[in-house]
Order: C-alpha cells, then sequence, then structure tokens
C-alpha cells in the first residue's frame, strides 16, 4: 500500500482552477518529484496535502486514513511535515526557537534527541543557534526550514521549491541532505523548478501542467525523454 | 514634597494607562486587530465590582477574582464570537466589527445599569502607607507595583513559554505556525484571555482609584491606552509601557500646571508629534520587518 495516495483531487482559489483532477503515489522510503512551470500548481498540491487548504473534491489518504480536510496543526501530528514554499522562517525568533517550533508537537525528550540529529544534518545552524533567523543567508534559513520541519520528526517530508534563489554551490549541498535524509529513513516528496537536480535524485516523478499530471515515470526516464528535455531541461 | 506626590500620581496613571495598552498591543501583536471594545472590557469589569461588592455584599478579594475572571472570559468571548469568524475577512471588516462590539458592550451596560455612574466601594481601608517619612497612596503604589509585576510576567511568558513562542510565531505567520502543528485559533483565544486579565487588573486598579463605574467610562480610557500602545510601538511590550506612561505623566503635569483642559488635547499632540517624527513609535518595528 502506497504511503501517500493522492485520488483525483480537485482545488480552486474562488473562482480559479489550479489543480485539476490529478492523481499520484508515493511508496515508502521512495524520493518523489513533483516538477512543472510556475504556476503549474505544485505548491498548490503540497498545500492541500499539508491542510493549509481544503480540497473541493478528491481524496488524500495517509497510511491508508484519509486527511482530506484535516486542519494543518494535526496533520503534522501524523508524520507528514512540509517545508514551505520561500522557506517562511520565524524571522524575528532565533534558530534554536524555530526548530524547538518545529517539534511543537513532541515531548521535550524527544525533541532534545532530534536536535543533535538536525545539527549533524546542519553543523551550521548548531553554529548559530543563537542568532536571529532573519540575518540568516538565503542557504542557512532553507537549512533552517528543513531543519525545523524534521524537528516533527515527519516520515513523510514534502519540500517546496529547496533550491529557489539558491547558489548552484548550495543547490548541490541542500540535495545531498535531501539525499542523505532518504537514506536515513524520511520519505521525500520534492517540488522543483529545478527539474534537472530533482529528476537526477528522485526515484520517480510526475510532471504537472495547469493543474494536471502530463506525465509520469522513473527519474532517469524523464531525465532523457524529449518532451520533459524541452519543457524542462532546456532542450 | 509636591513633587513627589505629582510623580507618584504620574506612575499611577501612567501605570493603568500601560496595562490597558498591553492589551491592544498583544491582541494587535497577533491579528493586527485594533480591539476597540478593549476598553469596554475594563468598564464590564468595574461593573462587575461594583455588582459584587456593593450589591451583593462579598468581599473585595471577591469582587478582584471575578473581575479579572468575568474581563477574560468576555475577551475570550467576543473573539470566538464577533472575531474568530472574520478570520479569512479583509481587516476593514473586522475593524468595523470590533467598533460595532464597542457600541454594543456600552448600550448594553447602559441598559442593564442605566446612564448615572454606580459608586464603586473601596476595596481596602489603607489609603496611605509611610515610606521614609512620606505618606503615600496605598492604590497608587498598589498600581505601581502590580504593573510592573504584570509587566515582567507578561514578558517572560511571551519570550520564555512554549505558550509564548508559539504567539510569536503566529504573530509572524499564521500558515508557517499552522506547519508547527501549533493550534492558531486556540493560540489566538489565549493571548485575547491574557489581554483581557490584563484589562480586567485595570479595572480594579481604575475603580480603586476613581470609584467609579459608567457605561463609557472604558471609551476615554480605551483611547488614551490605545494612543499609547501607538506612541510605543504598538505590537511592543515595553513600547506599552513606556508610551503608558508618558500618557500619564503628560496628564498630570498639565494638570498640575492648572491647564487639565487640555489634558486630552496634549495627549494627541503628543501622539501626532511622535508619529511625524517616528511613524512606527517608539519602540516599534518597520513594517517591511513584518511581512
Ligand atoms: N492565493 C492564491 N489566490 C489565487 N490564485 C492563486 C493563489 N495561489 C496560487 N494561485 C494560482 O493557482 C495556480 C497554481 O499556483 P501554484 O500552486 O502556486 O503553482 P506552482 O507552485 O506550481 O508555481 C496559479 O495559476 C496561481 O496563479
Ligand atoms: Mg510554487
Amino acid at each position: 500500500m502506497a504511503m501517500l495516495s493522492v485520488q483525483d483531487l480537485h482545488v480552486s482559489y474562488g473562482a480559479i482552477k489550479a489543480v485539476r483532477g490529478i492523481s499520484f503515489e508515493i511508496n515508502e522510503g521512495e524520493i518523489v518529484t513533483l516538477i512543472g512551470a510556475n504556476g503549474a500548481g505544485k505548491s498548490t498540491t503540497l498545500n492541500t496535502v499539508a491542510g493549509l487548504l481544503k480540497p473541493e473534491s478528491g481524496t488524500i489518504e495517509f497510511d491508508g486514513a484519509s486527511i482530506a480536510g484535516v486542519q494543518a496543526h494535526k496533520v503534522v501530528q501524523r508524520g507528514l511535515a512540509l517545508c514551505p514554499e520561500g522557506r517562511r522562517v520565524f524571522t524575528q525568533m532565533s534558530v534554536a526557537e524555530n526548530l524547538e517550533m518545529g517539534g511543537y508537537t513532541r515531548s521535550d525528550a524527544e525533541n532534545r534527541e532530534t536536535l543533535e540529529r538536525v545539527y549533524d544534518h546542519f553543523p551550521r545552524l548548531k553554529e548559530r543557534r543563537g542568532q536571529v533567523a532573519g540575518t540568516l543567508s538565503g542557504g542557512e534559513q532553507q537549512m533552517l526550514a528543513m531543519g525545523r520541519a524534521l524537528m516533527s520528526r515527519p516520515r513523510l517530508l514534502m519540500l517546496d521549491e529547496p533550491s529557489m534563489g539558491l547558489a548552484p554551490i548550495l543547490v548541490e549541498e541542500i540535495f545531498s541532505i535531501i539525499k542523505q535524509l532518504n537514506e536515513s529513513g524520511t520519505t521525500v516528496l520534492l517540488v522543483e523548478q529545478n527539474a534537472n537536480m530533482a529528476l537526477s535524485i528522485a526515484d520517480r516523478a510526475y510532471v504537472l501542467e495547469t493543474g494536471t499530471i502530463k506525465k509520469t515515470g522513473t527519474g532517469a526516464e524523464l531525465l532523457v525523454d524529449d518532451d520533459v528535455r524541452k519543457a524542462y531541461l532546456g532542450g | 514634597m509636591q513633587v513627589l506626590m505629582q510623580v507618584l500620581n504620574g506612575l499611577q496613571l501612567g501605570s493603568i494607562y500601560a496595562l490597558v495598552a498591553l492589551g491592544y498591543t498583544m491582541v494587535y501583536g497577533i491579528i493586527l486587530l485594533l480591539n476597540f471594545a478593549h476598553g469596554d472590557i475594563i468598564m464590564v469589569g468595574a461593573y462587575i465590582s461594583w455588582l459584587v461588592m456593593a450589591q451583593l455584599g462579598m468581599p473585595p478579594v471577591v469582587a478582584m477574582i471575578l473581575s479579572v475572571l468575568g474581563c477574560t472570559l468576555l475577551g475570550v468571548l467576543i473573539d470566538k464570537v464577533a472575531y474568530a469568524p472574520l478570520r479569512n475577512a479583509p481587516r476593514l471588516s473586522i475593524l468595523i466589527t470590533a467598533i460595532g462590539v464597542s457600541y454594543f458592550l456600552e448600550n448594553g451596560a447602559q441598559l442593564v445599569f442605566g446612564a448615572d455612574a454606580k459608586v464603586v466601594p473601596a476595596f481596602t481601608d489603607v489609603s496611605t502607607i509611610q515610606l521614609g517619612g512620606a505618606s503615600l497612596s496605598f492604590a497608587a503604589v498598589a498600581t505601581v507595583v502590580v504593573t510592573a509585576v504584570a509587566t515582567v510576567v507578561l514578558t517572560l511568558l511571551v519570550q520564555k513559554t512554549k505558550l509564548g513562542k508559539a504567539m510569536r510565531a503566529v504573530s509572524e505567520d499564521m500558515g508557517a505556525a499552522r506547519l508547527m502543528g501549533i493550534n492558531v485559533n486556540n493560540t489566538i483565544s489565549f493571548t485575547f484571555a491574557v489581554g483581557s486579565a490584563l484589562a480586567g487588573i485595570g479595572a480594579i486598579l481604575y475603580t480603586m482609584a476613581y470609584t467609579q463605574a459608567t457605561p463609557t467610562m472604558g471609551m476615554m480610557l480605551g483611547t488614551k491606552a490605545f494612543v499609547a500602545a501607538v506612541l510605543g510601538g504598538i505590537g511592543s511590550i515595553p513600547g506599552a509601557v513606556v508610551g503608558g506612561l508618558l500618557v500619564g505623566f503628560a496628564e498630570v503635569i498639565v494638570t498640575a500646571l492648572g491647564l487639565s483642559v487640555w489634558k486630552d488635547a496634549v495627549v494627541f499632540l503628543l501622539l501626532i508629534i511622535v508619529l511625524i517624527v517616528r511613524p512606527t513609535g517608539i519602540f516599534g518595528r518597520t513594517m517591511s520587518e513584518k511581512v
């Protein structure tokens, strides 16, 4: 059984239909990526799964239980975390306080343990733990946003454009951390405009276009697919 | 001696404004709402004290507890009934609702209690305390001490506790806070509860000094405290305290100079000057940081 199963999902903002009947699945242990142009509906999909938006129709099942329309603060308790587009760290709080917020649903004892692991993945966060998050660089803020999402101990981590606005060397670093996280047991749903990088680490991928899924396959297949190359990989 | 008395008067009045301003600032900080009904909550607190002591003949300590409790519940109820359904509505709708709630409370009180002032009995027989040869008003000293303690407790709550941090997280980014597992509605209710409890304490301290409850007493008090919050930088806890003290001292100084008819005007003049020199208030952050 799939860990996350989304079937015929529709989501609208008033009259604007942003997601029009998409279906996809993620199995335990996979890295799955959703790629697509700006405005395709990627963030809308993730935000709906996370409970920030309500679906118009369709089903969302996590571990076999429906989470469609469940409020965001309850979704995270089930082991599903979203690291949102644009990072959205709490800029006026310290790095340590941001991480503490990430572990809001967990006990202090659990948080102490998770914090060690997060600092292992992101040593720079440990160095800067007392610093106000708004003064971090873009790359550091992305690491903080990821670390914060990890504090809830998710079994499925959803990442919305983690490489956005980062220098190539940092993009490499972020992607290698995503791989590490996956190898240590976290299932990953990755949304990216940087299709090249995303496809090269993904087990499977879905191509999203104006709210519908246009293509699906393994990362390796789509990397060499002509249509995908033309549309998303610059030829 | 005369000067010391005036300083104490300024501190006393300023402390009351500060307590009320803290409530404004906390609610504004979390949902960007100018809760115009906040001053009227104090009025309700004053009537509760009057009811409990003058009508039911119960001891002052009961009146104090019920006033604070009543204000706390009222604040939470107002949020749940009037503001929560509008959480995603344009800010103007919520602002107008707040003005509506304020009128509702004022007119409701007038309907129930009548327009004439009710005399709130004294909370204590002690009227002065001796300090190094000087005899100081008990109400004034109690007001200053209570406000100082409340400010420290509030600061610790917001800075150090899990709930306080959740409040700051919600205030900065509601969506991100929800993703952390924070129940945003409960956090907002808690903020209203704390702000309104402070209003309840303010009601007791105010009636200690002025011994009256009237349906419209919350209006001027609320407006002055609002000015204090804006002066200090709305959303800022130290700002509310400094703003409250500034407004209190301005009034006392103007009155001491024999110009008491000008005291309200001076408060608003102060507001205009500060907003020209520093639009975000004394401790205010620039708005761009808040996005
Ligand atoms: N808050 C919103 N209100 C109205 N329309 C929105 C909102 N957010 C996104 N949209 C629209 O929904 C569509 C999908 O957006 P989004 O999910 O953000 O795409 P992506 O993440 O793939 O770039 C776009 O047409 C976008 O303009
Ligand atoms: Mg997006």
